[in-house]
């Protein structure tokens, strides 16, 4: 019996093996945040040490936005002391960041900063209130604001030395410097 | 003793301010059967394929008490939902909202059973035509044969 349809049936495979080959290639890390663009939520937190800091204390600098915690191994370590660094580099430039710790223990928090040497401003965001705001859904994320306080930049997972020069970089050199 | 009154007054009033936080809630708490009902729509951020209802982790702990302060201040489950979507984007919602490119997730197993069904009839019907259709050929089994198969039949082996 003669059935001339039937080399149509493994082009049945076609569109799954293009739904996987596309699946595959996407990080289901890779979400995009309806927040960039968007005026950065502010907050009013306390430091490790209990000293209030708020954003808006930060207005007009070009903020960068870390998202942290000390139970975050190894990305956390990683990326601390290359805010630590560029930290130094460009404080005088109108460049501030701050950390917010989240999830986490204020001793164990400490310690972090401590064996690592951190000496840019930290809150501890205990209600995850700020974390929420900010459609935070894991650590490390970093925003970068702009100096309106607009968020223009998301990053997932350990800033790097490129990340944060190219994007603090593009930041400071637009209109509305101080 | 006018001034120990004084002071009672004063202590009672500074209690009052205390408390007021927490009796502005109990005024109107938030039915923990709506809280749930919320959070069982929501994704756990850090565990992605929980809900965070039914998720142990601290961040789904503290996002139910977010949604429980925001029912408890006049809220509808509708407007923490949007909270939610403002922040997080429609990740965030376990069952994606139908509309637009995402209907295809709730079309496509439909249309993949209409199919599926729609190929096993045909085939059914298929083949039992061609059983009634052509009957097959009659196997001839000669005398010597049938004999052979009578006798192993018997001696069952």
């Amino acid at each position: 019996m003669k059935r001339p349809w039937r080399w149509l049936i493994p082009l049945a495979a076609v569109p799954v093996l293009a739904l996987l080959a596309y699946g595959f290639r996407v990080s289901p890390r890779d979400i995009p945040s309806p927040l960039v663009g968007r005026p950065a939520p502010a907050f009013a937190l306390a430091t490790l040490e209990g000293a209030p800091l708020s954003l808006a204390s930060h207005r007009g600098k070009v903020v960068v936005l870390n998202f942290w915690a000390s139970w975050c191994y190894p990305a956390c370590y990683e990326e601390a002391p290359v805010l630590e660094r560029n930290w130094r580099g460009y404080r005088d430039r109108g460049v501030v960041v701050v950390g917010v710790d989240i999830q986490d223990k204020r001793e164990a928090a400490q310690k972090f900063v401590g064996d690592l040497g951190l000496t840019f401003p930290i809150a501890q965001d205990l209600k995850g209130t700020v974390s929420v705001d900010y459609g935070v859904y894991g650590v490390p994320e970093t925003f970068f604001l702009d100096r309106q306080g607009r968020i223009r930049v998301k990053h997932v997972g350990a800033v790097t030395d490129d990340v944060f020069r190219a994007t603090v970089d593009r930041l400071l050199a637009e209109a509305g410097s101080p | 003793m006018s001034r120990g009154a004084f002071e009672l007054f004063a202590a009672l009033v500074l209690l009052g301010a205390a408390l007021s936080p927490a009796a502005a809630q109990t005024a109107k708490p938030a039915s923990e059967e709506v809280v749930h009902e919320v959070a069982t729509q929501l994704r756990c951020v850090v565990c992605q394929n929980l809900s965070v209802a039914d998720s142990p982790s601290e961040m789904a702990s503290q996002m139910r008490a977010i949604i429980r302060e925001r029912l408890a201040a006049g809220e509808s489950p509708a407007d923490v939902q949007r909270f939610f979507v403002d922040r997080y984007g429609e990740w965030i919602l376990l069952s994606p909202p139908r509309r637009g490119f995402n209907l295809l997730v709730w079309l496509l197993p439909l249309g993949a059973v209409a199919v599926g069904l729609a190929a096993t009839v045909a085939l059914v019907w298929r083949w039992t035509r061609r059983r009634r259709g052509v009957r097959p050929p009659p196997v001839a089994v000669d005398a010597a044969m049938s004999e052979r198969i009578r006798r192993e039949l018997e001696s069952g082996s």
